[in-house]
């Protein structure tokens, strides 16, 4: 796409010297971005470079100290989203807001009843949005029972409810695997050539340039430049954003030993309803192993996670923990016994936002020290190791005071990552250890994990992110409607591979467990 | 203004502003109903003499008590309504227990107050366990269990009492067991509760449980996010079913002051409603121990204020619970007004020290 072309046009969004400050930090300054009608604009930087901020900004979510906001021509100045919705502009947050015992009709209509009511006329909108662009999504189930992919589908499809023309996205695909992400950017350039405007916030740079038309650098607050995306490279970009190299998941010696760190015995799991979610799962990590599982979102492995952890009952089979038998322990015991857990949705489960950092650090290390000690807090050694945790995985923040609320998304998983890996863990459950953080603290967490994999450490892999599954694990098991289908070995299978057994086109099991690396 | 003086003025303005807002509407009420308010006004506003100071400060223990026992409950969203009955089974069960003088003088009390802590915490733990077993509403259960609380006494009362004028006493607990009050002023009949000390030491105790120990730490956290905190391994069941334990034996010594200071014995015409006043000066203090006390010493103020508007200006002394009821209402809604100034101000001030003279809000025009 042509810039010559433009100069003419008028833009859909035009913001100038945007400038936006937080105690103690500076969000954005004299931030100015073009967007052209039409067009897919992606945003990229840093975490806590201010890409969300902005796009609050623009969304009448926060005002900005300084700056003007120009929609399709008419300067405007939004003092709530409802302003914003006035103006065809719609958002999906990097968290989701969802009520979660809410159906998914009730949580589309919520806020927009004067659209189409709130009875079968909303019902058949949504059934038609729903069916229009494939999201598979029944309009009577309950929130609280969607998968992170699904519950993205639902914003989607409450922006496109409201009658958005100009669709923020933040952070969309963190929460997808590839085919996911395919499907997505069907639907996003389908929008477009429908006469949409879309701004796209990602730290996945191959996808950035897989769907932008144009493209925008944030840096520590401003903006650093624009390009195409024909001209640059991921590299190119990262080097914009960072200005250091692009990291790579390369695969190193493995270090797996004998001992038996995590083993579950043929797991079965009911949902409320008494269907199987997990069924006749059996798998074994020995120390110094990193196990991934691959799948699409929603096929159970939030509960084999959850499960693992203590905090879903097995309806049969066993987990053991280093030999012991954990099945009838709960999250406390087995996290006493060295369970590090980092969670998929860092809100709901890993922080408590309203309070600050320091007592974030304490959250599921109440046993261990260095948080308590016996029966007190140990108010000293949470707070130092806190100020430890920030400096060594450089989670952006003003301090250890700051409420966990304060940072921004790849801030606040950085934190959660860090906690998770003190107290030398003997078994790490990550559930999308790296979602939303940039490349070069992803490089950093990739780093810290294999570095303690070293020292013994075993890890339970979920991602839907197939570079890091196939670039950190020693061993790969795809998970298809709660069962354990393909074996793959990680130094040689390929996306297209994994992305087929995942999908359930093959059934995968190329390997037999016999033939396991040692 | 330093940033640090107008801190505290910010944070002196929302109880202010309820207090303005209460004053508001119960002087339109008076209006409303005929009266005068400046002679309300004048009987209230007035500076209470000692004896009078002493009965505030009585009251306030108790009231202290029941806003803790309250408090120990919202700080884990679990609405215990039940401080009422259990405080009323407590108070029976201590004094029948001390009237028996089954240990000698001073051991005797304190045997009776650990019956008094255990017998509420068993009351309100029916509740936890109801909740925790069957899920049924903690807040159904409690105002049952009030209503089972009342009726039981009144029939246990009956079997063990004995009539004493209008009243079915128990039996006197002996002298040697009586808690020697605190004389506040030598010119004042009234004296302070030896055991209204309690309220200070249950302040402490639930300052420094929450804030310090992991036990408190859990509580906070279910409180906040139920989900994180399971997350984190806290077994949410169990910690229901403890902070109402607690709660209940908070609410079990809220008699105590009274039981071993003055009556030194159980009778059909104790004090009602204080269970549920306590529910409001839990809500006034925001959970907080120092919120706590200063809402437990407005309300008895205002209550020991109130007691002559009769006499001295015909008013009846009930309207100064309307008075009561605004001041809560307007202090929940004064609170997150003062917050939302509060961080449009923060906003102000980082702007105007980054962009300089710009008016930010010109800016954006
Ligand atoms: N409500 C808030 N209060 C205080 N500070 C905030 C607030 N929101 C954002 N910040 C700060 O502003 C900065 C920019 O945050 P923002 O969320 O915009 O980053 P981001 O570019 O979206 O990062 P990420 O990639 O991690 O999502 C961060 O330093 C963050 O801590
Ligand atoms: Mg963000």
């Amino acid at each position: 796409m042509s810039k010559t072309s433009t100069v003419s046009e008028t833009l859909a969004v035009s913001l100038e010297g945007i400038g936006k400050r937080f105690p103690g930090v500076v969000a954005n300054h004299d931030v100015s971005i073009k967007v052209r009608p039409r067009t897919v604009h992606a945003l990229v930087g840093e975490n806590g470079a201010g890409k969300s901020t902005l796009m609050k900004i623009l969304y009448g979510v926060q005002k900005p100290d300084v700056g003007t906001i120009a929609i399709s021509g008419q300067e405007v100045s939004f003092a709530s989203p409802a302003d914003a919705i006035r103006h065809e502009i719609g958002m999906v947050f990097q968290h989701f807001q969802l009520a979660d015992n809410l159906t998914v009709t009730e949580n589309v209509v919520l806020g927009a009843e004067s659209r189409h009511g709130i009875g079968a006329d909303a019902r058949r909108e949504i059934e038609g949005i729903s069916e229009t662009y494939g999201f598979g999504l029944d309009p009577d189930e309950l929130v609280e029972n969607l998968g992170v992919g699904q519950r993205q589908r639902v914003e989607i499809l409450k922006v496109l409810y409201r009658g958005a023309k100009i669709i923020i996205l933040d952070e969309p695909t963190a929460v997808l695997v590839p085919q996911e992400v395919e499907a997505l950017f069907r639907n996003l350039r389908e929008l477009r050539d429908e006469g949409h405007t879309l701004i796209f916030i990602s730290h996945k740079l191959d996808e950035v340039l897989a769907i932008a038309d144009d493209i925008t650098v944030l840096r520590r607050g401003t903006t650093v430049a624009t390009v195409d995306p024909g001209d640059v490279t991921p590299r190119d970009l990262a080097e914009l954003m960072v200005g250091a190299e692009l990291p790579s998941a390369s695969t190193e010696e493995s270090t797996v030993t004998e001992t038996e760190v995590l083993e579950v015995k043929n797991l079965t799991v009911l949902d409320p309803t008494g269907r199987a979610v997990l069924s006749d799962i059996n798998l074994r990590i020995r120390a110094g192993e990193v196990l991934g599982i691959a799948g699409v979102e929603g096929n159970g492995q939030t509960e084999l996670v959850e499960a693992v952890v203590g905090m879903r009952k097995a309806a049969n089979g066993t987990v053991e923990l280093g030999n012991v038998d954990v099945t009838r322990q709960g999250a406390g015991e087995r996290r006493t016994s060295g369970v590090g857990y980092i969670p998929e949705d860092r809100h709901r489960h890993g922080l408590l936002l309203d309070s600050p950092l320091w007592e974030n650090r304490i959250l599921g290390h109440q046993n261990r020290p260095p948080s308590v000690k016996g029966f007190w807090l140990n108010r000293e050694g949470a707070r130092e190791d806190s100020t430890r945790i920030v400096e060594q995985y450089d989670v952006r923040t003003p301090g250890i005071d700051t409420g966990a609320r304060a940072l921004s998304g790849g801030n606040q998983q950085k934190f959660i990552v860090g906690r998770e890996m003190s107290g030398d863990p003997v078994l790490l459950v990550a559930a999308h250890p790296t979602r939303g953080v940039d490349v070069g603290a992803q490089a950093a967490i990739w780093g810290h994990i294999r570095e303690a994999r070293r020292k013994g450490l075993a890890v339970l892999l979920i991602s839907a992110d197939l570079d890091e599954l196939i670039g950190l694990s020693d061993s790969l098991r795809v998970i298809l409607r709660g069962k354990l289908v393909g074996d793959f070995d990680p130094q040689t299978v390929t996306p297209q591979q994994l992305g087929a057994a995942m999908t359930g086109v093959t059934g995968g099991g190329l390997r037999s467990s016999g033939e396991e690396k040692s | 203004m330093t940033p640090w003086m107008s801190k505290i003025a910010l944070s002196l303005a929302a109880p202010l502003l309820a207090f303005v807002a209460a004053g508001l509407a119960t002087t339109l009420v008076l209006l409303g109903a005929g009266d005068n308010p400046a002679d309300f006004w004048r009987t209230i506003l007035s500076w209470p003499e000692n004896r009078n100071l002493v009965n505030i400060l009585n009251y306030s223990a108790i009231l202290y008590l029941s806003g803790l026992a309250a408090a120990i409950g919202f700080r884990m969203n679990l609405f215990n309504i039940g401080v009422e009955g259990q405080y009323r089974v407590a108070t029976f069960a201590a004094a029948v227990f001390a009237s028996q003088a089954l240990l000698p003088g001073a051991l005797n009390t304190l045997a009776a107050v650990v019956v008094a802590m255990a017998t509420g915490a068993l009351w309100a733990g029916i509740a936890g366990l109801l909740r925790v077993t069957r899920g049924v509403s903690e807040v159904i259960s409690t105002i049952m269990l009030n209503a089972i609380a009342v009726a039981l006494v009144a029939y246990l009362l009956r079997k063990v009492g004995s009539r004493e004028g209008q009243a079915i006493v128990t039996d006197p607990i002996p002298e040697s067991s009586w808690v020697p009050n605190i004389p506040l002023f030598s010119d004042s009949v009234t004296t302070f509760f030896g055991l209204g000390l309690l309220a200070v030491v249950a302040g402490v105790a639930f300052s420094v449980v929450l804030n310090r120990t992991r036990f408190g730490f859990n509580l906070r956290a279910t409180g906040q996010a139920e989900a994180a905190a399971v997350a984190s391994g806290v077994d949410v069941k169990k910690m229901v079913l403890y902070s109402m334990l607690l709660s209940g034996a908070v609410a079990g010594l809220i008699g105590m002051p009274q039981l071993f200071g003055a009556s030194h014995q159980y009778g059909s015409t104790i004090q009602t409603g204080i269970g549920f006043t306590g529910i409001a000066v839990a809500l006034l203090g925001r959970n907080n121990p120092w919120g706590i006390a200063a809402g437990a010493l407005i309300f008895a103020y205002l209550t020991e204020q109130a007691n002559p508007l009769g006499i001295l200006a015909g008013i009846s002394p009930d309207i100064i619970a309307v008075t009561q009821g605004v001041v809560v209402l307007s202090v929940v809604i004064a609170y997150e007004v003062v917050r939302r100034y509060r961080v449009k101000l923060e906003q102000q001030e980082v702007a105007q020290a980054l962009f300089g003279e710009r008016e930010p809000q010109e800016a954006s025009r």
